[in-house]
């Protein structure tokens, strides 16, 4: 009875991912019916709410790409840094006090986070790059790096601590210092841990919504140039999910494909990041 | 065999954690180029003695040195606040209970303490990785793969990686602290014979809870108890003729 119940449970998180990925493709298909293949991955304009519409997922796409390269820019050195400063050179007592405060800063809503970039990070970026555009990558990549730091940090930490001591005192007796030890044999023996907080921390940028579709403007524009404005898949889903388009126009349907896309690039990073993973395994 | 020169001279020797006093007053010599061993019953110090030697106990907060440790021919005392851990461990090398190789290559493995020390000429470092695994016994087995990554190795193939590592920089000193402890039998025997080999060209200083192999490999033992020395002698003198009772009580097995 308890064994069928937990069964049940572990079955609904299961249940609840193939059920998204049946209703992308499902509700995906009849815009692919209408639309080929070809064109969804060649065209270069996505204009699907204008009387000509073009369906290229090329500029939503490079949205994305750009926006989760700036982020992580941010993200990844920072949240190594940190954790490497957490795990190998803080005292106890100030980690702490930092851990929790960094776990709280990934607590704070996004649209938060969206505001900070629109209000905060824009206006002063453009007192260092004059004419950039009040919605630009820039700002929101940079601050979707802020907000990711705190995963990459603490899941990075884990994993550096969860080095045996043994291998460490390992290195301090053959005379080297706390950075050598830190950075020859502390990170390379976690970095298949570490390989995982960078994928969760790619996965989040790329998924993240909020942030791009109040900093970073709407207008799909193919682009690899992060001091212009564009829409990623994510804001692109947000504006038409939050217009009035008929449930059975091509236009609303264009989301699920858009979706669909989302969820095949955030897959190959997941797989990358598991294979590197495997790669870097080290079995103490 | 007693007419080595002395390579350390232990006076006074006591060390705190924190308020709790692990160590009292030790006094001993170590003799150039000998093996001496440290053995007592768990918990005696004989560890924490050891620990002394290369300041490892400067990695943990509120550890305190009394007395000296004094080294020749330079004179320096190795537990001085003025004297810098990391200098000592450059002289000093260690071995540990487990084997911990790095998560790097074979030759990384080796060529780590000489890349610490800024080495960077690559023939230096692939002559002296090569002398110091012929050095552990370990050359033959894994010279087809020196860049195979070094925890792949056996249990016991690994603690020689960790001899080899220790060696590279040609210590003078070698501290081994229980090194066969979580080997079998076999692989117990060839650290031995390294050990005994080693004793040429390096002082070894090994604690061990294995009174059969402190009479095997060492010159001299030295028999610890709550945190004092109670006697030190050489090991054929020690073992057979000991002049504590207590010494005497350990080594037949009444107690420990």
């Amino acid at each position: 009875m308890i064994e069928a119940l937990l069964l049940l449970a572990g079955l609904v998180a299961v249940f609840t991912t193939l059920s998204i990925v049946w209703i992308l493709v499902t509700e995906a298909l009849p815009f692919f019916r209408r639309v080929p293949l070809g064109d969804f991955l060649t065209d270069t304009m996505w204009t699907p709410l204008f009387a000509e519409p073009r369906y290229g997922i090329l500029p939503l796409l490079a949205g994305t790409l750009v926006t989760t390269a700036v982020a992580l820019t941010v993200a990844i050195p920072a949240g190594t840094i940190i954790a490497i400063h957490l795990s190998e050179f803080a005292s106890r007592r100030l980690r702490e006090v930092v851990k929790p405060a960094l776990e709280m800063l990934g607590a704070v809503p996004t649209v938060v986070y969206g505001y900070f970039a629109l209000a905060i990070v824009t206006p002063f970026l453009q007192k260092l790059i004059p004419g950039l555009p009040g919605f630009n990558m820039l700002s929101a990549g940079l601050v979707i790096g802020i907000m990711i730091v705190p995963y990459v940090a603490s899941v990075s930490e884990d994993a550096m601590r969860a080095v045996p001591t043994h291998m460490r005192e390992g290195s301090y007796a053959m005379g080297a210092t706390r950075l050598q030890t830190a950075l020859r044999v502390v990170v390379p023996g976690a970095l298949s841990g570490m390989a995982a907080a960078y994928i969760l921390g790619i996965s989040r940028a790329v998924g993240e919504t909020m942030v791009v579709a109040v900093a970073a403007g709407l207008q799909p524009n193919l682009t690899w140039d992060p001091t212009e404005s564009a829409a990623t898949i994510t804001s692109f889903i947000v504006q038409v999910t939050l217009g009035d388009l008929p449930h059975d126009s091509i236009g609303y349907q264009s989301i699920f494909a858009a979706g669909l896309v989302l969820l095949i690039v955030t897959l190959a990073f997941n797989v990358a990041g598991f294979l590197l993973a495997r790669r870097f395994r080290e079995a103490y | 065999m007693l007419t080595s020169a002395v390579k350390a001279r232990v006076s006074g020797l006591g060390f705190w954690y924190g308020n709790v006093r692990a160590l009292h007053g030790l006094d001993m010599e170590i003799r150039d180029r000998k093996v001496t061993a440290l053995i007592g019953p768990s918990g005696c110090g004989k560890s924490t003695f050891l620990r002394c030697f290369n300041r490892m106990h400067d990695l943990t907060p509120h550890t305190r040195y009394e007395g000296s440790i004094r080294l020749y021919p330079d004179d320096i005392d190795l537990v001085a606040k003025a004297v810098d851990p990391i200098e000592v461990r450059m002289r000093i090398g260690m071995v540990f209970q487990k084997p911990n190789p790095f998560p790097k290559s074979i030759f990384e493995n080796v060529a780590y303490g000489l890349r610490v020390r800024g080495a960077r000429s690559r023939a230096l470092i692939e002559e002296q990785v090569e002398k110091a695994l012929r050095d552990a016994a370990l050359w033959d087995e894994v010279k087809d793969r020196l860049h195979g990554p070094g925890l792949s190795l056996s249990g016991g193939q690994q603690q020689r990686l960790c001899i080899a590592r220790a060696l590279a920089t040609d210590p003078e000193m070698l501290l081994f602290d229980e090194p066969t402890s979580a080997l079998d039998p076999i692989a117990t025997a060839r650290i031995e014979e390294l050990i005994t080999a080693l004793r040429e060209r390096v002082t070894v200083l090994i604690v061990t809870h294995n009174m059969q192999q402190a009479a095997r490999v060492s010159d001299f033992t030295a028999f610890m108890y709550l945190g004092e020395l109670v006697e030190f002698d050489a090991t054929s003198k020690l073992f057979t003729n000991p002049g504590r009772k207590a010494t005497e009580d350990y080594i037949t097995g009444r107690y420990g």
